[in-house]
């Protein structure tokens, strides 16, 4: 009885201010719809970079013309007396070539020889350790240079330099995305609480005539707080829905034609709704509680 | 509780007794006094008592107090010194989670009636009866009998704005006496009405006075209050100037009917 009462008194609301309902639920609505669309390209973006910092390994490429002798130097050198390796991997510059060939045809064909060196890949045992193990086989030079502690060592490549780059990259894309995020929340929760507050500013009569019969402030408010979530949840039904039409027609194709990104799992849309609908709701309760606030006080 | 008359007493050709007072009474003002920011004096040092089934007129020029009083009846402002007593209650006791409990007690009715125009006479009577939790038998029962009693049996669904200033004050003390509330308070309920009409507005009054109800009225229209012959308090500057039991009517206490004949004559001369 209490129940129907309320969402009588809710829809009777809704229904004479349907202009002002309508901007709030359609805030909400563009709310979640970037919302929707920003979670899965931050857990995207997260997980592709979560993957490049796993493959954080140093390169040690050997002069072209090192012997298998001064391999093996090299190879004793980074397995025995350098700390923080942790294992060491031999790429032959036959198999280098094969493998890059594969992946490049063209171009390799229009190379002719293989330019590549001996390289050995050091994993550390802690990816925050590369620049000292690189530091180890690579000491600065006070001209700011690096030289190598063994000549038939041409060049080491640190990896993590790149990863860095990566990483700040996608963290600022991050920030500034949940900024906007936190702005267009922030700016829903205004606009229902402003529609609440123009529903309830034309009706403070009303609500001054309820005072006086003896309502309680709860039973004053709950029909709009529900107003306020029944704009809200519609909102949300609606975002969801756009989402979906979206992924079904544009992300799965494109999925499944190009492999799109090595897809790191983002979570299933059955989720992502939920947490949106949740979202919605508690959005737009926060926007009617805080117009109520000022109200009731007489 | 059935909103009927109580039966007019019969014989005795004297002024009735008063009804002897049951129970603690129903107002009690002790040296109170209420300022409101800035210095404007709404009551000073008033003390009155009103006692169960009473019947009182609060008259006085406007800005004397009487709405003050009202308002202070209601919880709506609090008093600034004194005691304020409504059924043996200290009003400074009731804490403002509590007052929409102690409204519920008293009925009120206003000059400009506050009915809410978007919903129907029969809504507006049952808002009161929702808002205390009525359930939907409740509401069933007693809002048709309420409105029947105040003549409004056929205006069930209109909205307010479709309906005369007379009606519309009806509409109001239904609702304000659909709880059977022991005290009704009216602020000027004649204001904007015109004699006629508030002849039938204070008959109306008078019936639901007559179940037992105690009710306080405050008006200017001093005609009115001289022919009701009831007990009248008068307020100037917030003090009690005047506190006089009314000069009744001989013989036997006149019914609604009777009132109303009464009203009407002096209308007419």
């Amino acid at each position: 009885m209490r129940i129907g009462f309320f969402l009588k008194e809710a829809l009777r609301s809704m229904r004479r201010n349907p202009i002002p309902s309508f901007a709030a639920m359609a805030s909400v609505l563009v709310t979640l719809l970037v919302l929707g669309v920003f979670i899965p390209v931050v857990q995207m973006t997260t997980g592709a970079a979560n993957d490049v910092r796993d493959k954080v390994v140093l390169d040690v490429y050997l002069t072209r013309d090192a012997t298998d002798a001064q391999a093996e130097r090299v190879r004793e050198l980074l397995a025995d007396r350098t700390a923080h390796v942790a294992s060491v991997d031999f790429v032959s510059k036959e198999a280098a070539y094969k493998r890059e060939r594969e992946r490049n045809p063209e171009a390799y064909e229009l190379l002719g020889s293989n330019p590549l060196p001996d390289t050995f890949r050091v994993t550390p045992d802690d990816p925050d350790n590369i620049g000292a193990i690189r530091d180890a086989l690579a000491p600065a030079t006070p001209s700011g240079k690096r030289t190598v502690v063994d000549p038939a060592i041409d060049e080491v490549k640190n990896r993590k330099e790149e990863t860095d780059k990566i990483l700040t990259a996608t963290s600022v894309v991050k920030l500034t995305m949940a900024l906007l995020c936190g702005l267009l929340v922030l700016a829903s929760a205004l606009l229902v609480s402003n529609t609440i507050r123009l529903s309830l500013f034309s009706r403070r009569r009303e609500v001054e005539v309820m005072k006086l019969v003896g309502a309680t402030d709860w039973f004053i408010r709950w029909p709009f707080v529900l107003e306020g979530v029944i704009l809200g949840a519609l909102g949300g039904l609606l975002a969801i829905l756009l989402l979906a039409v979206g992924k079904i027609a544009f992300i799965d194709p494109l999925a499944a034609d190009f492999a799109l990104i090595s897809a790191p799992d983002t979570m299933p849309l059955s989720v992502l709704a939920l947490l949106l609908m949740l979202a919605a709701v508690a959005v737009s309760a926060l926007g009617s509680g805080l117009s109520l606030r000022r109200f009731l006080k007489v | 509780m059935a909103a009927t008359e109580q039966p007019s007493r019969a014989g005795g050709g004297a002024p009735l007794p008063r009804r002897a007072p049951a129970g603690p009474p129903v107002v009690e003002l002790r040296n109170v006094s209420k300022r409101y920011e800035g210095g404007d004096v709404g009551l000073e040092n008033a003390s009155l008592t009103v006692n169960r089934g009473e019947f009182v007129f609060i008259v006085g020029h406007s800005g004397s107090g009487k709405s003050t009083l009202m308002r202070l009846l209601i919880k709506e402002t609090d008093i600034s010194e004194g005691t304020m007593r409504v059924a043996g209650r200290d009003l400074a006791d009731i804490g403002r989670r509590k007052v929409p409990y102690y409204r519920r007690n008293i009925g009120m009715v206003f000059q400009d009636f506050k009915l809410l125009p978007n919903r129907t006479v029969y809504d507006n009577v049952a808002y009161a009866l929702q808002v205390t939790g009525g359930g939907r038998r409740d509401i069933r029962e007693k809002v048709p009998d309420i409105l029947r009693l105040t003549g409004l049996s056929t205006k069930l669904h209109n909205y307010p704005d479709q309906l005369s200033g007379g009606e519309q004050q009806r509409v109001a003390v239904a609702r304000a006496f659909v709880n059977h509330p022991p005290l009704l308070l009216a602020d000027e309920p004649t204001g904007n009405l015109d004699p006629e009409t508030s002849i039938g507005i204070m008959q109306l009054l008078y019936r639901i006075n007559r179940t037992g109800t105690t009710v306080v009225v405050a008006t200017h229209d001093v005609a009115m209050v001289d022919q009701m012959r009831r007990r009248v308090i008068e307020l100037q500057r917030g003090r009690v100037v005047r506190d006089q039991a009314g000069a009744r009517y001989a013989g036997n206490e006149p019914n609604t009917a009777e009132l109303g004949a009464i009203l009407q004559e002096h209308l007419e001369t």
